[in-house]
């Protein structure tokens, strides 16, 4: 791969735009494949041939997240069977999940993305890399590990949690480059400050990547004022590959989205309307160089903007501002979307709890924690403390087994929480990012 | 076997906060209806408060009026003697026969004299049973307004 000055990421854009209407006429192809796409295409009339430039993107439909999940398993995959190598699934979902398939070329052109990312950030050969990302359907694991190995680092696999280890292995390896939460980076600090270990002088870390949950230039500064590093944002998502998707560069102001690779728009949440670049709208992702699964102008639910000016780095794929919030009321804790109608499933498959509940989000020693507060049935009180003791663990263990996180949960008295008429606020959180 | 021995509780499941025990006294008293003890068992947030009364089924009603989720259980109230080593008899006797005790709270009538042990177990029947052919008197509701 051809690196520096004359590689991809300083294409002309006229070239850069040559390519992406290539990409995005052979993504026609392909999705027509795939039983989801083909039908709409055939409904619709679209035709490879309707893509003279990149603005024809917009007479394509969006793809939602509920197209995916309706059409889970295998409604989206464009190649038979067995020219698929893997799939991820995403987190926080009841029932059915979101199925992501990668062909072997899929994984490997995932995994030169990251590579891309990681050497625009100064990272290479010599550089030990410790990925603390949950490893196993999780994109940020897997997808991440490989990129690094094509980076040239050492990779140390060292997965979520277990910070003595994570410590251990920091120390042991030197390791010089993590790929981590931003509320892991500083529970992590808070460890490493109880244990009288200085980042800044006994570790060896010089770059932090900081993903998989929204975060505020404040804290990323704080983890680089802590450990003595320079802290990227990466943003992505696991329709779109999984991390990646959009990375800073040196200068740490937006990320880049690669757009070789994807075509970005933002657009007005309630109309879908293109907006201009400058404007803050919906972003919306269109995957041009994937082949198990195109997906086509699909809606993330993440507010952001397009930079209007070519940035200082010289390079030309465009970059969005970091994720100012969402379009839906999701939210991320330790990494994992969660969606309110999600739990509200849970507490209504549950007989003994009544329809009003609130989610509140706390951080609690630099780690997320989600308290589910629920009223219950006045019939279902029949006086025993243990009763309810059951019904608190059942909720908790439902939560965890459907959403993978472990809510706490809190049970009131009939009429508690305060009624409101119209959308009640479901969601409170408490956390400052 | 005859009622004997049986008599109503109150249960109330209530944020675990001092207002709200503070309001179900409160509207207990306004009913002038006496209360003879009364326990707390706490969860994280929440408690479930128990309550032995002077009219246990005037005081479900009037709680239940006020919007509280309440619940009435029988348990069983023993009369004994204010002295060390009752209680413990008591239970062995219990233990004995297989009986466990789920929830147990007692109460001084008159020091040095007479207490009341209120138990809570799963088959009453049989508790009360064990129980009757012990020294000790089984309590019915009538006794709890005269205590």
């Amino acid at each position: 791969m051809e690196e520096g000055k004359n590689s991809i990421e300083f294409i002309r854009r006229e070239e850069l735009e040559k390519i992406q209407v290539n990409r995005l006429k052979k993504t026609i192809e392909r999705a027509n494949n795939s039983p989801f796409y083909k039908n709409i295409f055939k409904k619709e009339g679209i035709h490879p041939e309707d893509i003279r430039c990149t603005d024809d993107i917009r007479k394509l439909p969006f793809t939602t997240r509920e197209d995916l999940r309706e059409n889970f398993p295998f409604g989206f995959i464009a190649l038979p069977l067995n020219k698929i190598v893997r799939v991820h699934t995403s987190t926080g979902t009841t029932g059915k999940p979101k199925a992501i398939f990668f062909s072997k070329r899929d994984v490997d052109e995932a995994a030169g993305l990251i590579a891309r990312c990681m050497r625009m950030t100064g990272a290479g050969p010599g550089d030990v890399f410790q990925n603390m990302m949950s490893y196993g359907l999780f994109t940020g694991g897997l997808v991440f590990h490989y990129g690094a190995e094509k980076a040239g680092v050492l990779v140390i696999p060292a997965g979520a949690g277990n910070t003595e280890k994570q410590i251990e292995l920091m120390r042991d390896f030197k390791t010089t480059i993590v790929h981590i939460t931003p509320s892991y980076a500083l529970y992590l600090a808070d460890i490493l400050e109880e244990k009288g270990i200085d980042p800044e002088e006994e570790l060896n870390l010089r770059i932090v990547y900081l993903g998989a949950e929204p975060y505020s230039q404040k804290t990323r500064e704080k983890i680089e004022k802590i450990y003595g590093v320079n802290a990227f944002n990466c943003y992505g998502l696991s329709e779109m590959n999984g991390p990646g998707v959009g990375f800073e560069c040196p200068l740490k102001d937006g990320l880049h989205i690669w757009e070789d690779n994807f075509i970005l728009e933002v657009v007005d949440p309630l109309t879908g309307e293109p907006l201009p670049d400058g404007k803050e709208g919906e972003l919306v992702l269109t995957t041009i160089n994937r082949e198990a699964m195109p997906i086509i102008r699909y809606r993330t639910g993440d507010i952001t903007f397009i930079y209007p000016q070519v940035c200082g780095c010289g390079r030309t794929h465009r970059k969005i501002s970091p994720i100012k919030g969402r379009t839906d009321d999701m939210f991320i804790i330790k990494g994992v979307n969660v969606f309110p109608s999600e739990v509200e499933r849970v507490l209504m498959d549950t007989p003994e709890v009544a329809r009003n509940y609130q989610i509140v989000i706390e951080r609690e020693r630099s780690l997320d924690i989600m308290r589910i507060r629920v009223e219950i049935k006045k019939r279902f009180f029949d006086g025993s403390l243990e009763h309810l003791k059951e019904l608190q663990e059942k909720i908790k263990s439902k939560v965890k087994s459907e959403l993978m996180v472990t809510p706490r949960v809190e049970l009131l008295e009939p009429g508690t929480l305060p009624r409101t008429t119209g959308k009640s606020k479901r969601v409170i959180d408490k956390r400052r990012l | 076997m005859t009622m004997e021995g049986k008599i109503q509780q109150i249960s109330v499941f209530a944020r675990n906060e001092p207002g709200r025990i503070k309001r179900i006294t409160e509207v207990l008293s306004c009913e002038k209806i006496n209360i003879r003890a009364i326990t707390i068992a706490s969860g994280d947030d929440y408690g479930v408060i128990k309550l032995l009364v002077s009219d246990p089924r005037r005081a479900y009603r009037v709680l239940k009026r006020e919007g509280f989720s309440v619940a009435l259980n029988k348990v069983i109230a023993v009369q004994m003697e204010d002295k060390p080593g009752g209680l413990y008899r008591l239970l062995e006797i219990l233990a004995e026969n297989g009986i466990n005790v789920e929830d147990a709270y007692g109460f001084v009538i008159k020091s040095g004299e007479t207490a009341v042990l209120v138990i809570n177990v799963k088959d009453i029947e049989k508790g009360i049973k064990i129980l009757s052919q012990q020294p000790v008197k089984l309590l019915v509701e009538k006794d709890l307004y005269e205590l």
